[in-house]
This record gives C-alpha cells, structure tokens and sequence, in this order.
C-alpha cells in the first residue's frame, strides 16, 4: 500500500494524494454549476419569449415590483459572496476564527436576503399579484402579466431554495471550522461551497434586471 | 511498478478468493456500500426489474393491436399502456442501462482506479434513482398516466385527469440520477487514470462514456425545469405553457426535445463503446481508425444538441428553423454512419469468432444501421411531414433503442460477465437466445415502417381495417422477442450457481479490467498498474489468454 | 396476395414528389444496408478464427478511407436534404386562387365549414384540381390533421391558426387521421376527405342546407359584439379601418410591419395589446374566451371579405404557423415600452373585465 505513513485523515482511499483528491472535487464542483446554469437557462429561455412577445406587458408588470427592496437585496448578496471570499482565504491562510466569522456573516446576510423575499412575497401576495385564482391585474395586459408573474415566482423561488439548501451547508461548514478540520493544507470543501455560493449571487445578478429593471422608471 | 502483464491467474472457483461479492455478508453491507461494483450490480437488479415492467406493457399493447377495434382494453387503459410503456422503458431503463451498469462497473477498472471520483455520490446517485422509480411507480399503480411520454401540454398541463404530477416528479428525481452519474464519470476519467494511460490510449467504452456523460450534465437539466413548469402550471394554473392564459405549447415543445433529442444519444453512445469493445476483441486486431471513432463520440455529443427542432417539423415553427433543423440532422447521421464503416473494417482481416458477444455485435451493426439509415427518411422534413406522428417513426426509434442500444446492453452484458460474477454463462444458450433477439425484433418492427407510410398514426387504439395484417405480424414478432429477452435472465440466474468458473480474462481481450481476477477484489488492483501500450493491442500478444 | 400496398394512394400533386423522395431513400437505405450486412457476413465467414493463436496484423487506419466514407455519405445527404427542402418549401408556399377552408379539432371531432357557411364534421369535400387552403384550429389541445393519400400533415394548435394546402388529383374517398394524442378517444378522431370532380362538388356544394356563409355569419357576430362601435367603416373610428385591410402589411406601434392575414386578424380579437396599429391607442378589450374558434373564424372570414389583397398569402416566410400570430416570428426589434404604449394609460370606461 503506497504512502500510508503519510495518509491525511481527509484524503479518500481511491485518491493518490490530496492534490488529485482537490482537482477532482474542483471539477466536480463546475460541473454542477454548469447543470445548474442548464437548469436557470430554460426558465430563461422562457423568460425570453415572453418578454419579446409581450414588451409593454412586461415592463408593466415589473413596475409592481419594488426595485428599491430588490436593489438592496442585490448589494446584501454581493457583500456575502465577498464574506464568503474572504471565509475562503481565512481557511487559506490557516486563520480558524475568521473562518467561523464569515462564514456566518455569509449566513446572516443570506438570512437577510431571504427575509427581504418573504416581505416581497407578503406583499405580492396582499396585492393579488400571486398567479392563480385569484390574481388581479388592472388593464388589457392581464394575461402576459400574470406569465411575467408566473416567471417571477418561479425564478425567485427556485433561486430561494438553491440559498435554503445553502445556508445549513454554511453551517455545517462554520461548525466544522470551529473544530478545526479546514487547514491550509485541506479546506476544499470551504472553497467548493464558495463556489456554490458565487453561482447562487451570479444568477441573482441575472435576475434583478431583468425581473426588476424592465423599462425605464 | 507493474506492466500490464501478468501471471497467469488461476481459475480458482470464486468462492475460494475474496472478491467484491463475497468480501462482506448481509444486506446493509450492499445498501450502504460505496463499491461501485456493488453499487453496478444494485442498478442491475432496479433496471432489470423496470425493463420487465415496461416489457409487460408492450406485450399488453402489442396483444391490442391485434385486432383493429379497441376490445382488449377500454380507451383510457389502453393510453396510459403506451404512456407507461414509454416512460419506463426511456427514463428507468435505457437511459441508465449501460452507463449505470457496465459504466459503473467498468470504467474505473478500465483506468486503472480503486474507484470512481465520488462513491458516496454514485450511491446517492442509486438511492435518487429508486426514489425517482417509488414516484413513478407509485403513480402507475394509483391509476396511470396517460399524456404520452412526451407529455404534451395543453393536454397534460389542463385537460388530463391522471397521474401527471407524480409520473413528472418521478422524472424529475431521476434525472438527478443521471447528472451525477456523469458528473462522476467525467471527473474520473479526467483525474483517474492510470500512469501511461493517455487519452488516446482509452478503451472506447470510456470514450464514449465521456461523450454520453457531457450530454448527461449538460442536457438532463433542461427538461428537469421543463417539467417543474409544468408541475407549476398544473398545480397553480400558471399559464407558461397554456394558451388560453396567454402561454405557448409550442415552446413546451422546444424546451422538452432540447433535452430529449439529447437524449437519444445517452442511449446510443453507451452501447457504441461496447461494441467498440467487442468487435476488437472478437477480430483480435486493433480496432481501425482509433481517433476518428473517439472524434465521432464527441461530434455526436455536441451535434445532437443542436438537431431538437426535427420533433417539430409540423408543429408551427418557422419554415426556415424547420430547414436548418434538417440540414443539421443530416450532419449528425455522418458521424454515426463513420462509426459503422470503421467497425466493419475492423472485422477485414481479422480473425473471427462468433461468440455470443459478437452475435449481439453484428446484430447491432445490421439493425443500427437500418435504424440509422431510416433516420434519414425522418430527417427530410418534406417526408416527415407524411411519417411524423406515424408507426414509421415508432419503428425508427425502436430499431436504434432496441435494435441498437439493447443489443449493446446484452452484448456488453455476456462480454462482461465473467467479469462481473466470476462465472461463464452458457454459450449455446446465449447464442440462441441472440438469435431468437435478431428474429424477434426484426419481425416486430419491420412491418411498423410501412405501417406508417400507410399512414397508421402512432398511440392509435383502435386502427382501420387495412392495417391488420401488419399489426399481427408485428404482435408475431413481439411474443418471440420476449421469449429471446426472458431467456438471459434465466440461464444468468442459473451461471450464479451453476456456472464453470471463470478465469481472468476467458475472451483473450486486451485492457485493464481483463487483469484483474474474475470477479475482481473490492479495492480492484492491489498494485497500480501502469499502461504501456496502445489501445487493442492484440497483435503483441500480451493479453493474458486464458482458453 | 392481391393488393397487399406499401404505400398508400397518390391522390393530390405532391403525393408523388414525397414518394419519390421516398423510394430514392429507400434505394440509398437498401445499397448501404446491404452493404454493411454483406461485408460483415462475408468477414465472418471469411476470416474466421481458424486456431487459436491467431493474431492478425493491425491496420490502425486509412485516411483516404476516411474521407471517402465521410464524403460520399455527405454528398448523398446533402442531396436528400436539399430535395426534401424543396418539397418542403412547396407545402408551405401557399399558391394563389385556393379554395379557403376552416377547420377547428375538438376533442374528438373535426369541425370544417367551407366560405359559403357549409359545415362537415369529420368529413371534407374538396374538388380536384384546385388547390385548397385549410386554416387550422384547435379548441383545447393540439391535433394534427393528417391526410395519408395526400401526403400532408398540419398540427392543429390550440391559440393561434395554421396554415396547410393541397391539390387533390383524384376523385375518391380519403382517411383523415389526427395524428397528436389527444386524449382518450384519439384514435377515433377519423373521418374522410372526398375529393369530387368540380361539377360534382359545385352541385354538392349547392345542396347544402342554407347556412349562411361564413362571412354573413361573421358580419353578424360583428354586429352582435358591437365591434363597429369603434371599427367604423371610415378613418374616423377608435379602431382601424377595416376596409380592404385583409393580406396588407400593418405597421405597428413599434415600427414594425406585419400582414393582415388570417392569424393577426384572430390575435388582434383575442389579445389585442400583442400588436398595436402605429397612430391608435391600446384600447381594445380582448375577447379571449369570450368568442369560440368558431366565431373567430367566422369573423376572420368577415374581414376577409370587406377586401384587400386576398390573392397575397403572405411572402414566403411568414407563412406555415399561421403567419403573423406565431410567437416565433421575428418580433425582433419589438420596442421597448414607450410611455405612449403603455396600456394602461387611457382605459375605457365600459371596458369588460378579464
């Protein structure tokens, strides 16, 4: 058996040495992200059509949402992929405290983000503007403004649940950076859920303008 | 450091070594394994159970279509037989057949690995896989669903009363499967392999399994958010999709075939790389045009996500994407008809056996072929006008899926066997049981083409009179077909116990995994082996010859 | 056996052309499959295993090989292609002086009325020798109106209209499939198309059972709808002039041109805010679910007949998914909204409610 004197307690036992183990969970990782992009990409598309056919309907219906709320949650993500960059070269730098720090910093900013969506929701939802039975739209553009909202919800939503899934992984993280486990030498598991993280802001980045910003304001 | 020789082994009966079947006892030592020779043998027994499943509904629908008028099963029943038939048979067998199962097993034997890049994740891949098939199951037996297996909205978004919601769920689930599968071949092939082993010194199984993996990532993802659309739409009446709010079903249409098109070639590619593997093995000559064959696997891959369009030629897209999507269908038959034309030069000069690998092999090349050379009938959009939506298309497909991707299955299936059980199956069995395949299928699906060119439209429950003969001939065919597909199952159940044993390599065959001992130990090669030859090098006579 | 066919009748002017095709594509499959079924049995036989430590010399390759069986294959199926493309471009081009009928798929019948108010179901008379035009609809999900004899095939989409021809060229008595699953009685969405010599169809045709055609019943919907109201048969309305609209290019709000043929005149009562006429205000109410494929194909036919240029189907690009109505058509350039376009600017007071 080669190098088993030397074998880091996080290195598999299918993997040569840790640096194979480390590109290998790097591709992994971008290979995900690159489904995840698929995966956006049809609502997109869909998003697209419609805004084509139906241009005044659209910027209509996106002056309903609160650019101003949007806005701010757009700056709160930014300012969590750079705690969530800066968690990453804690772990780089061997520097445990500041690990747990920003990579609760990054929970907490995500939290806010989150909260932010729900009173958007709240507010939709007092509105009549959740599609449905019950939605309600004043003027001849009803109908593609209820698609625009069926595109909001589904796009918000699922950006919403890749942060669900996010947050608790950020947790975990944080805990097991308090116990020691993410060393200069080994911390990929910190580097892949930047990874993660900076695709979930990118795609935000994506939908604020074009959910929010349709037509001139 | 080792060379890829070594001392002939033994052909110890199996139980006498630990290997990876015996090395642990008990049902949790299979459930929670990370072996991915383990984890090949669980998704073995989960797709052999479905492929009888959606099996048993062709033999339901084919018992139908022997008379025209609809007396066998009431309208709704009969529609969601065929529904069923198609999701089963596309989603939870052929889709994951080979790559889940010689993949799985194979492929980091063939680099010389201990195991693919993620085992926990090929595990977890297994556990979403049967979660996907509980959903699916779960809405077959609670009544059914019957939109197609394309389910096409408005009819599956507001107008059908089945099982829509859990059939896409199971899908959807599935495909996740399917992601990280590939997700898990591509880093491995990437990152594992052997010292020496260069990229054009890969067996072309893995080749095409790369190709097959990068259309698994890239495309699986596209119709999971086309069918949470439509689960949206159906549950909350969101309109994407429903015209009467507004919505398209055309780009219904387009969003699906982006992924299904694709996913044609998750079928096929697989099956090619076993027949690189067997037509090598059994001329015992390298395999001709390496490169090219290995370019092909890639120029599928990327091409076929460029042809979606010719599902809809009469479906109201534009005239002139309808005669691009056809120019570009045409450019994608080109590498697959290289393919062929490069396996049968392999056989030129070679020296021959016919064993029951290359009857599946051979069989493969006839019966691809037509159905390869019939996709350019569907291709000429003024001639799928006529055919689309007809029997002719039904057999098209089926002589690539089954005539094509099946044959590869089972060929790969007895190639790899002895491999895989430590056992060799009966030949005389199996060449009869290819045979009575061969016969089968052709008998069944050949009078299909001209059905369609009569004009006898697919999902027809009932059918006009003048189409009977060849609907018996093809229900003829089909009750010999599943004698020739029930066949396997018995005497690979009887090799379990019964069989001689096997020895390393009992075909004389050229790569890694023919190094190991039949069936191989857990961790697959106690020393890394390292590769100092071209791929199919029969003719330096190095390959350990066991026979 | 006697008459055991492989393909069926050739019964209108392109029918031929595709079998042509086809049997060239048969011809093609039959030279290359039984090549490849030959070599390989040939090399089976040939050079099989004859002991057991046989090694064959390896040939890895043959560039010239390469090419030849990539080139040749190419070149054949770019001939395919552009032959198929061909066939393709005369079942879209819609020819000029065809006889119009409507067609709407319901769940499970096909419903056709011809311009002068007679109606089939699940049934089609045509004559021989005039090309006939079909716009298609459908009132829930999509069909597909398939004739076998003629070669033609059109899916009948639910929201817009689309547009198929063809010429039959001999009397008979023709199946008609649906050819999309369309639910539970799919298979028996059949009928017949029966093409008759022109006397005989004019007599057929005549016979009818008094319907008012198709245009009178439009003009009476018109009416009933109060669409005159603001479409006066003047300049001076809130609506544009209907007059001799029909087969014109429109310019829209947004600069754009489109044709007024049969799928804009549809959207412009279902969802008027789609398209808005340069130098009108987006005022129209929209009349989705309010007016049945029936009534709007009644309507159609009415502005159809205030004149126009009903010769003109279109060029040859809008055609095929019912022109203008097509969500894939080229509504690139489509403005961003301009606060003049913005609808709900002026709304009307007696506007009805979604």
């Amino acid at each position: 058996m080669s190098e088993a004197a030397h074998h880091h307690p996080a290195l598999a036992h299918h993997f040569e040495n840790l640096g194979e183990q480390k590109e290998a969970s790097s591709l992994g990782m971008w290979l995900f992200i690159a489904q995840e992009v698929m995966f956006f990409g049809g609502m997109f598309l869909a998003y697209t059509v419609y805004r084509n056919l139906y241009p005044a309907a659209f910027a209509e219906a996106s002056h309903h949402l609160d650019w101003k709320l949007g806005g701010i949650n757009t700056a709160v993500l930014i300012l969590s992929s750079l705690t969530m960059a800066l968690a990453v070269r804690a772990a780089a730098l061997g520097n445990r405290k500041q690990i747990v720090l920003f990579l609760i910093a990054t929970v907490v900013l995500g939290s806010i983000f989150l909260g932010v969506k729900v009173v958007e929701y709240g507010d939709k939802f007092e509105h009549h503007l959740v599609p449905g039975a019950h939605f309600q739209f004043p003027g001849p553009n009803a109908r593609p403004a209820q698609i625009f909202y069926s595109l909001y919800f589904a796009m918000t939503g699922l950006h919403a649940l890749h942060m669900i899934i996010g947050i608790p992984i950020l947790l975990v993280l944080a805990w097991l950076a308090h116990r020691g486990r993410y060393t200069p030498a080994y911390h990929t598991p910190v580097e892949m859920t930047g990874l993660y993280w900076h695709f979930v802001d990118i795609v935000w980045i994506f939908l604020f303008p074009l959910l929010y910003l349709v037509g001139p304001h | 450091m080792t060379t890829t020789t070594s001392p002939l082994i033994p052909a110890a009966a199996p139980r006498q070594r630990t290997h990876y079947l015996n090395a642990n006892y008990g049902v949790l030592s299979w459930l929670l394994t990370t072996d991915h020779k383990r984890i090949a043998i669980l998704y073995l027994v989960t797709i052999s159970a479905m492929f009888f499943l959606g099996g048993s509904f062709a033999v339901a629908i084919r018992l139908e279509l022997v008379t025209p008028a609809g007396d066998l099963f009431q309208s709704e029943t009969y529609n969601k037989l065929f529904t069923m038939h198609g999701i089963v048979m596309v989603f939870f067998f052929l889709i994951p057949s080979i790559p889940a199962v010689l993949g799985n097993f194979l492929i980091p034997l063939m680099i010389g690995a201990r195991d693919l890049a993620f085992p926990k994740l090929n595990l977890a891949s297994w556990y979403i896989f049967v979660f996907g098939a509980l959903f699916s199951l779960y809405a077959i037996v609670n009544g059914g669903v019957d939109t197609g297996w394309t389910f096409y909205p408005p009819y599956s978004t507001s107008f059908s009363n089945t099982q829509v919601l859990a059939a896409g769920l199971g899908i959807f689930i599935t495909g996740f499967s399917s992601i990280l599968t590939g997700l898990n071949f591509i880093v491995t092939i990437h990152k594992m392999r052997a010292p020496g082993l260069t990229w054009f010194r890969l067996p072309l199984f893995v080749w095409a399994h790369y190709a097959t993996s990068l259309i698994m990532v890239l495309g699986t993802p596209v119709i999971a958010v086309t069918i949470l659309m439509v689960a949206l739409e159906r549950t909350l009446h969101l309109g994407i999709f429903d015209p009467a709010l507004g919505g398209d079903p055309v780009l219904f249409q387009h969003l699906f075939w982006f992924y299904s098109h694709p996913a044609v070639y998750i079928m096929i590619l697989p099956a090619m790389g076993v027949i690189s593997e067997v037509v090598t093995c059994f001329s015992r000559k390298r395999i001709f045009g390496y490169e090219v064959i290995a370019a092909s696997s890639m120029a599928i891959a990327i091409f076929g996500f460029l042809v979606w369009g010719h599902h809809l030629f009469p479906a109201g897209q534009s005239t002139y994407a309808g005669v691009v999507f056809s120019l570009l269908s045409y450019l994608v038959a080109i590498p697959s008809a290289i393919k062929v034309f490069n396996w049968t030069a392999t056989m030129y000069k070679g020296s021959i056996k016919l064993d029951t690998p290359m009857l599946y092999a051979i069989g493969f090349l006839g019966l691809f072929t037509i159905g390869g050379l019939t996709g350019l009938f569907v291709a000429a959009v003024g001639v799928d006008i006529h055919v689309h939506d007809t029997y002719f298309v039904v057999a098209h497909f089926h002589y690539i899926m089954v005539g094509g991707a099946i044959m590869g299955y089972l060929g790969g299936l007895h190639f790899w066997w002895p491999k895989i059980s430590g056992r060799l199956y009966p030949e005389m069995w199996a060449r009869v049981a290819a045979v009575i395949v061969f016969v089968g299928f052709n008998l069944t699906f050949f009078p299909q083409f001209i059905l369609g060119y009569l004009g006898m439209p697919r999902r027809y429950h009932a059918y006009t009179e003048e189409f009977q003969v060849l609907n018996v001939m093809s229900s003829a065919g089909a009750s010999i077909l599943g004698v020739g597909y029930l066949l396997p199952m018995f005497y690979f159940a009887w090799s379990m116990r019964y069989g001689a044993p096997a020895p390393a390599n009992p075909w004389g065959a050229t790569g890694l995994e023919w190094q190991t001992p039949s069936p191989p130990v857990t961790e697959n090669f106690p020393v890394q082996p390292v590769v100092v030859d071209e791929a199919y090098e029969y003719a330096k006579g190095r390959e350990v010859t066991v026979v | 056996m006697s008459g055991f066919p492989l393909f069926p009748e050739q019964a209108s002017t392109i029918a031929g052309r595709v079998d042509a095709l086809y049997f060239f594509l048969i011809a093609i499959s039959a030279f290359f499959g039984l090549l490849i079924a030959t070599l390989v049995v040939v090399f089976a036989v040939r050079y099989r295993r004859r002991s057991p430590d046989e090694r064959p010399k390896a040939i890895l390759g043959s560039v010239a090989l390469e090419l030849t069986w990539t080139l040749i294959p190419l070149g054949i199926v770019m001939v395919i292609f552009l032959w198929s493309a061909e066939i393709f471009f005369s079942m879209v081009r819609v020819p000029p002086g065809t006889m119009d009928v409507y067609v709407v798929g319901k769940r499970w019948m096909w419903k056709a009325q011809h311009m002068t108010g007679q109606r089939e179901i699940n049934e089609l008379h045509v004559p021989v020798g005039v090309p006939v035009k079909i716009t298609l609809a459908s009132e829930d999900v999509i069909h597909s109106f398939f004739i076998p004899a003629f070669r033609v095939k059109r899916d009948a989409i639910p929201g817009r209209y689309q547009t198929m021809w063809f010429e039959a060229t001999k009397p008979g008595r023709y199946h008609l499939f649906c050819a999309e699953y369309c639910g539970t009685k799919h298979s028996e969405m059949i009928g017949s198309i029966v093409a008759m010599e022109p006397a005989a169809f004019q007599a057929w045709l005549q016979g009818g059972t008094g319907e008012v055609s198709m245009a009178a019943a439009g003009e009476r919907k018109f009416q009933e709808l109060g669409c005159m109201t603001c479409h006066r048969g003047d300049t001076e309305g809130r609506g544009p002039n209907l007059q001799g609209l029909f087969g014109r290019p429109v310019t829209l709000a947004g600069g754009e041109t489109v044709p007024a043929d049969e799928g804009y005149i549809r959207e412009s009562i279902v969802n008027p805010a789609a398209k808005i006429v340069a130098g009108y205000q987006p005022i129209m109410p929209a009349y989705q679910g309010l007016v049945t494929e029936e009534g709007l194909m009644h309507l159609v036919a009415y502005v159809q007949s205030l004149g126009g240029n009903a010769g003109a189907q279109g060029g040859a690009g809008a055609l095929g998914p019912g022109g203008a109505s097509a969500p894939d058509a080229n509504a690139a350039g489509a403005s961003p909204a301009t606060p003049q376009a913005r609808p709900s600017a002026q709304p009307v007071p007696d506007q009805p409610r979604q």
